[in-house]
């Protein structure tokens, strides 16, 4: 092996990234395809004096971790598909706490059981909120297993410096696949003090309430602007993208998640046959990178949004790019044998060239 | 340069543990690697297949459409899955429990290795996926029988280490299969 690499799955390097980044509390119930998560805590959590617990739900799982994160320590838990949307109203309940909190959703088929197979129809619950009252929660889309373990660690950071629940949102591609990574250590991220948390007063210390509950005259008004302005602040600051060959591109294809690990070598195939493609991989999904479609935009007129679903993210593309943009659309939802190779979505691209006006 | 290699057969053949060896002995010869497993929801008997891809670049997509070569342990898979290698590409397949090979495309390269029958000369069925990675090792020279031994300490689970001789055994026995 080579020095300070690890040739592990992506769901392993999420569990990696938890410990260095110094979580101390996993709650979960397993799931296909995201087990691997609970299986690597269970046995590392107890070794350095954390706390891994197998909940009798994702309900509880979920709830247990809003608990751990009103203490202010740093815990996670991690599901799929049907256990994501058990967990809705907890992570509703967290949005409204203003608790932190990182939870891993390793996308399956759906909807209710579906299959164990890669997706990405999860888009809509994870950023455009499953549950109620009109939160968003942090959503880092990750296609790499190096990626697994550096947005895990940026979740923990972003969380606690916003107060928001972030997301890590994979698919059973990512949380399965094994490549090599460098497991480095947690940045020297300033992170803010948890003066909020509930740990025991004091003598002198003022009390510290968590809840979501708010019904003073105005003040559940108050509490969604200054949300909002903390949404805001996170567009901002936080939105996250990579782009690949765009900048003579006559198309753009954009897409999140393994279906743009796919997608890429598809441009590259495209390159190669001396295609003008380039690549628009928005690496945060919430907060979406508008500000970078935007200015795409401005000088390439045609976008080819490809998804595992048939087509939620390109919402947020269309909402992003200049008016006069075209956004077509390729997806193949979910299941047994509809993951599209390279090749596919290579003969996708040329079909689609063929349909863009003629420049003159 | 990026390399892939596509293996399938059924659960319980070792599928998923020789793409762990060939993805080790390719990272021990310096590339980097993408292994992607996929399995149905039965542990035994059911299909299993995993992609394989390294490069001394970016691996690109870990899925992969037409594969340069296939390594077959089964009729099943032979039937899905042989005519998506890639014109020019080899299908190396076990030539003991695929019976029919007729369908191959002729476009293809069948490298046929007993494979069941040589696992059992060596006394131990279960080695049968070595002799696979053996052989695909030998037949298309990209890696080579030192880095996949040298791969077992790190594929093999601890408990397994006592067993080392006799991989290396049915590694070196599938090399031979095919050597010309």
């Amino acid at each position: 092996m080579q020095s300070g690499k690890l040739f592990i799955k992506g769901n392993e390097a999420v569990a990696l990234a938890a410990i260095e980044a110094g979580c101390v509390h996993y709650f979960g119930y397993p799931i296909t395809p995201q087990s691997e998560i609970p299986e690597y805590l269970a046995r590392e959590l107890p070794k350095i004096g954390g706390q891994f617990l197998q909940a009798e739900s994702e309900t509880a799982a979920i709830n247990m971790l809003l608990g751990a994160s009103a203490t202010g320590v740093r815990s996670m838990t991690s599901s799929s598909g049907p256990g994501i949307s058990l967990m809705q109203e907890g992570i509703s309940y967290m949005a409204g706490s203003e608790l932190p909190g990182v939870i891993v959703d390793v996308m399956r088929s759906g909807p209710g059981l579906g299959g164990i197979d890669a997706s990405q129809a999860d888009y809509f619950q994870a950023t455009h909120g499953g549950g109620h009252g009109g939160y968003h929660i942090i959503v880092l889309a990750p296609c790499s297993v190096q990626e697994m373990y550096d947005l895990t660690m940026l979740a923990f950071d972003l969380s606690d410096i916003y107060r928001i629940p972030a997301m890590v949102l994979a698919d059973a591609v990512i949380g399965q696949m094994k490549e090599s990574i460098v497991a480095h250590p947690r940045p020297a991220t300033l992170l803010p003090e948890k003066s909020w948390a509930v740990r025991g007063k004091e003598e002198g210390q003022s009390q510290n309430i968590v809840k979501s509950l708010q019904l003073g005259d105005g003040e559940m008004e108050a509490f969604h602007w200054k949300m909002h302005a903390r949404y805001q602040s996170l567009s901002l600051n936080e939105c996250r993208w990579e782009e690949y060959l765009t900048s003579d591109a006559e198309l753009i294809v954009t897409a999140f998640g393994s279906a743009a690990r796919i997608a890429k070598s598809a441009v590259e195939m495209a390159r190669d046959s001396g295609l003008k493609i380039g690549l628009m991989r928005p690496i945060s999904l919430y907060p979406f990178p508008q500000a970078a479609y935007r200015s795409l935009s401005e000088r390439c007129k045609n976008f080819l949004d490809i998804e595992l679903s048939t087509g939620q993210m390109i919402n947020d593309v269309k909402l992003s790019v200049a008016r006069d943009t075209e956004v077509f659309f390729y997806g193949r939802p979910p299941g047994t044998g509809s993951l599209p190779d390279p090749e596919e979505l290579f003969q996708h691209i040329k079909s689609t060239l063929w349909q863009l006006p003629v420049q003159v | 340069m990026r390399y892939n290699v596509f293996l399938s057969g059924y659960g319980g053949q070792g599928v998923m543990l020789a793409g762990n060896l060939l993805s080790f002995a390719a990272i021990y010869q310096g590339y980097n690697v993408t292994y992607l497993p996929s399995y149905g929801v039965e542990k035994r008997g059911g299909s299993a297949m995993c992609t394989v891809v390294y490069s001394d670049g970016d691996t690109g997509s870990p899925v992969v459409g037409h594969p340069s070569v296939a390594v077959i342990l089964n009729q099943r898979s032979f039937d899905t899955y042989a005519n998506n290698v890639c014109r020019g590409g080899f299908c190396i397949i076990n030539s003991d429990l695929v019976i029919n090979s007729e369908s191959l495309s002729p476009s293809i390269v069948l490298v046929e290795v007993p494979m069941s029958r040589l696992a059992n000369e060596l006394g131990d069925s279960r080695v049968l996926n070595m002799i696979a990675c053996g052989a695909y090792a030998q037949k298309t020279g990209l890696l080579s029988i030192d880095s996949l031994v040298a791969a077992l300490e790190n594929t093999l689970p601890v408990r397994n280490h006592p067993l080392i001789p006799a991989n290396i055994k049915a590694i070196e026995c599938g090399a031979e299969s095919v050597r010309t």
